[in-house]
């Protein structure tokens, strides 16, 4: 073969070979995540309602997301769900800068300190939503004891008040998922040159200024990028909800993916059921989608 | 840090920091260790009294074994099969020359992101048409797709940062591909694929909703979905939800502890250098 020849056979022998190691991958993706998010979108069109097949499975057009948008339990899963994304991820990316400020420092001991911020986001959701329950309920309760002391009288059932209920997830999923969000952001704090500070130390700028105006805007493709993970994640709140209060007290802290799911597994409507799951993917992508445009600039130069 | 003042506001800081990442927890374990009279006490106690009745109950009543057998099994399969299959894709996006590289990075980068809900009907379909709920199987092979963008892009970053010329050295010592992968490559890469094992382990040990699904009989249940369904006859077991929940969240303390280098750069690995 001449040499050209031949680089062209080893050019196709490695495309051969590269898609062929990508060739599980892509199957397990394909499988089952491809394949069952289009079925969704294809079962939300239609009345599949488990337990009464009699009826047929009938194709309905948009009548599933016309009823959705009528729905006022939806409606309220729906706000109780922004509500949830707004603060958590709020808090979350301020209380993720501390983390990451403090993880930051050259001192003695920071591994230790670096671990134990770190354990919060390894134990398991479940288990967060336990032990803020506990914490929270109301006879046994050591937010009570802290509160009221050996007042017994003035115990309160906090899950069971709509509006503490709501602010107890949030609490719990910022608790839980802040140094994530911290972590980012100290990735992003440790590309900004040494240099950078010392030249502002030297201008005479003290500590507070050189954080306003060196570390934030060096920061800013960092937190665009730990909004955009917790923004992602918070929308898709669901072991929180299931073990803390089942969407309770009421529908207080009803949220879609569970709603969805009651929907579907509880109540057997997999049509409607496969619309609100739609819902919530639709939201998920088109928030991530505004998002890349907002910060494009921001994400892309971090990327290159 | 320079002055001594900012030394004390930054310890403040880290030990506010500090008390309430631990404390929530150290509350549970404190309450497993509770007698069963202290655990129903009104106002609560703080201290407990170092009793292991509850670790008993819950092993010998609630079949907390059976849990920590099903994730560790779950867990350690999904942990297996995810690597082997990222490090065969990753290997691939990082080092060979192929068209649509980004697009599969950007496919898998929306595989995390997709909602629970929208995979889980037709993915329930598709095992009960293959018999596999309340399976191992059943239960590894939605989490080795679900954990697949995590390992993927941990160890393509990781392979990007190897020197270019290994393969070609390889190649001209008269290796096939397939060689230069296996006897160059993968010895080298031990570190990224450690880091990512550890987490893809965390994700599949955590998982809470498909087990939830797929795993309805109890015997086959994880430690999660075990422990979210805890009942008691009358009242909440809460000495037995903390002594599994105290187990079931020990061996991840352990791993933070331990490996809390990997993780944190592989989780920023994961992030950022997309």
């Amino acid at each position: 073969m001449r040499p050209a020849a031949r680089k062209a056979a080893s050019l196709g022998g490695e495309r051969v070979f590269a898609w062929g190691l990508l060739a599980p991958c892509l199957f397990f993706v394909a499988l089952f995540a491809f394949y069952p998010i289009a079925r969704s979108m294809f079962l939300s069109l239609y009345r599949i309602i488990l337990g009464l097949p009699r009826l047929g499975d009938p194709f309905v057009g948009l009548a599933n997301y016309l009823r959705l948008a009528q729905d006022p339990e939806a409606m309220l899963a729906l706000a109780n769900t922004c509500l949830f994304v707004a603060a958590s991820t709020l808090l979350e990316l301020g209380l993720g800068l501390i983390i990451a400020l403090l993880m930051d420092q050259a001192v003695r001991g920071r591994s230790l300190l670096r671990a134990a911020l770190l354990i919060p986001w390894a134990i398991p959701t479940v288990v967060t939503s336990q032990m803020w329950r506990f914490i929270m309920s109301d006879n046994y309760g050591l937010l009570n004891l802290a509160l009221f002391g050996g007042d017994v009288a003035a115990y309160r059932a906090w899950l069971a008040d709509p509006f503490w209920a709501l602010a107890a997830v949030i609490l719990a999923d910022v608790w839980k998922t802040s140094s994530f969000a911290g972590l980012i952001i100290l990735a992003g704090l440790q590309t900004i040159p040494a240099e950078l500070h010392e030249a502002a130390r030297i201008d005479g700028a003290g500590a507070l200024r050189r954080f306003i105006h060196v570390t934030l805007p060096a920061l800013r493709p960092a937190l665009a990028l730990a909004l955009l993970f917790r923004t992602m994640d918070a929308f898709r709140v669901f072991d929180l909800v299931f073990v803390m209060t089942q969407g309770g007290p009421g529908n207080a802290t009803n949220v879609l993916q569970f709603y969805g799911y009651q929907k579907m597994f509880a109540e057997g409507f997999l049509g409607y059921g496969a619309a609100v799951a739609v819902l919530v993917f639709a939201l998920v992508m088109a928030v991530s989608l505004v998002y890349l445009v907002f910060f494009r600039r921001a994400l892309f130069r971090e990327a290159a | 840090m320079r002055s001594r003042g900012q030394k004390a506001a930054f310890w403040l800081a880290a030990g506010l920091a500090g008390f309430f990442s631990l404390a929530p927890f150290l509350w549970f374990v404190i309450t497993s260790l509770k007698s069963q009279g202290s655990v129903t006490a009104i106002p609560p106690t703080l201290l407990p009294e170092g009793s292991l009745h509850f670790y008993w109950s819950a092993f010998a009543g609630y079949g907390l074994l059976g849990f920590v057998l099903n994730s560790l099994l779950v867990a350690g399969l999904t942990t297996a099969l995810t690597i082997s299959i990222a490090t065969l894709a990753a290997y691939a996006l990082a080092r060979l020359r192929l068209r649509g590289t980004g697009l599969v990075l950007g496919l898998l980068l929306a595989v995390g992101m997709f909602p629970q809900t929208s995979l889980a009907g037709p993915v329930w379909r598709i095992l009960q048409a293959l018999g596999w709920l309340n399976t191992y199987q059943g239960l590894v092979l939605p989490y080795v797709t679900l954990t697949l963008p995590l390992g993927v892009w941990i160890l393509t970053t990781f392979f990007k940062e190897l020197p270019r010329e290994l393969e070609g050295a390889a190649l001209i010592d008269g290796c096939n591909r397939w060689q230069a992968l296996w006897r160059v490559i993968l010895p080298l890469s031990a570190p990224g694929v450690f880091t990512a094992a550890i987490l893809v382990f965390i994700y599949a040990w955590n998982e809470f909703f498909f087990a939830l699904l797929i795993m309805s009989d109890r015997a086959r249940q994880t430690l999660p979905v075990g422990i979210a369904l805890f009942q008691g006859q009358y009242t909440m077991p809460w000495g037995e939800i903390a002594a599994a929940s105290t187990v079931a969240t020990l061996p991840l303390v352990a791993m933070v502890l331990l490996f809390q280098k990997r993780i944190v750069s592989g989780l920023s690995a994961g992030a950022i250098k997309g």
